[in-house]
């Protein structure tokens, strides 16, 4: 039961002052935003690649997943990438791979439950 | 000469008491008068009607924050907005203690230009992301941080053929040979 709240918990939608809000550096705003995981999921493959290079170096991505979408789990993997000093098409391949398959399984986790 | 909301007009007594006190606000009316050729009772009077009508807004400070040791820092901030938004946009920054002057622009498309203060790089951001990105109807933001200042003036009130205008005293007095 504590982790199906959990998991739909993570997958919420936020309100607009708790959103990621995409840089390209600082006070250089590229007008993309994601309101829940999905969506942060969605504008990986979207957003400038400098903004994932500029949010993933000073471990923003880390902290909007642990502290707002309380996803600590996957926060930590993202801190990992962090570690790897990767840039360009290759970070941006390995931050989607790893978000979307963390969020495939907490979805195919919760529907599993329904049937 | 008639100004806006049927304010006096201003003649040229009054636009050269403006132009002394734009330079030392501090100085008496009897200095004021001296200058002028004019009695300090007609200084004091011209300056509280001037008061009165809100043509003097008021007296301030200029404060040179590197030496009194403020490590602040300031940063011209530009944000494309949606048309229908930008009304609230500009009002809502105008009440953030960060922001210091707030104006809207139409160039390619409508914008709003703001000047901004924030402790460092860190605080302007998270101002930034927190409490201008969330607005609803910001599209995007540029934000330039100032590195050096080169001048910082008020404008000096002059009065030409073609009404009042705000130029520095020091461009009209330049004679031509």
């Amino acid at each position: 039961m504590k982790e199906r709240e959990n998991v739909s918990r993570i997958l919420r939608t936020l309100p607009r002052e708790k959103a990621f809000y995409f840089f390209t550096s600082i006070g250089n705003y590229t007008g993309e935003s994601a309101s829940s995981l999905k969506e942060f999921m969605e504008k990986i493959n979207e957003v400038n690649l400098k903004s994932l290079e500029f949010h993933l170096h000073r471990g923003d991505f880390e902290k909007w997943i642990a502290e707002v979408l309380e996803d600590n789990e996957l926060a930590e993997e993202i801190g990992k990438l962090q570690k790897l000093n990767l840039t360009g098409d290759v970070l941006r391949n390995y931050l989607y791979k790893t978000v979307s398959k963390h969020y495939y399984n907490l979805i195919s986790g919760s529907m599993r439950r329904y049937i | 000469m008639r100004l806006k909301n049927d304010t006096p007009s201003l003649d040229v007594v009054d636009l050269k008491i403006l132009e002394a006190l734009q330079e030392d606000a501090r100085q008496t009316y009897t200095a004021i008068g001296k200058r002028l050729g004019i009695a300090h009772s007609t200084v004091y009077d011209r300056i509280r009607r001037m008061e009165q009508h809100g043509i003097i807004k008021k007296y301030t400070t200029l404060i040179d924050a590197e030496r009194v040791g403020a490590r602040n820092l300031t940063a011209i901030m530009t944000v494309y907005t949606d048309p229908k938004e930008s009304e609230k946009v500009a009002e809502k920054l105008c009440e953030a203690p960060e922001v210091l002057e707030v104006y809207t622009s139409l160039s390619e498309e409508l914008l709003i230009i703001a000047k901004v203060i924030a402790e460092n790089q860190e605080s302007l951001h998270a101002f930034i992301a927190n409490s201008v990105a969330p607005l609803p109807g910001v599209l995007r933001i540029r934000t330039s941080i100032i590195t050096k200042k080169f001048k910082e003036t008020q404008p000096s009130i002059r009065n030409n053929s073609n009404g009042l205008t705000f130029i520095k005293k020091k461009y009209n007095r330049k004679r031509r040979r």
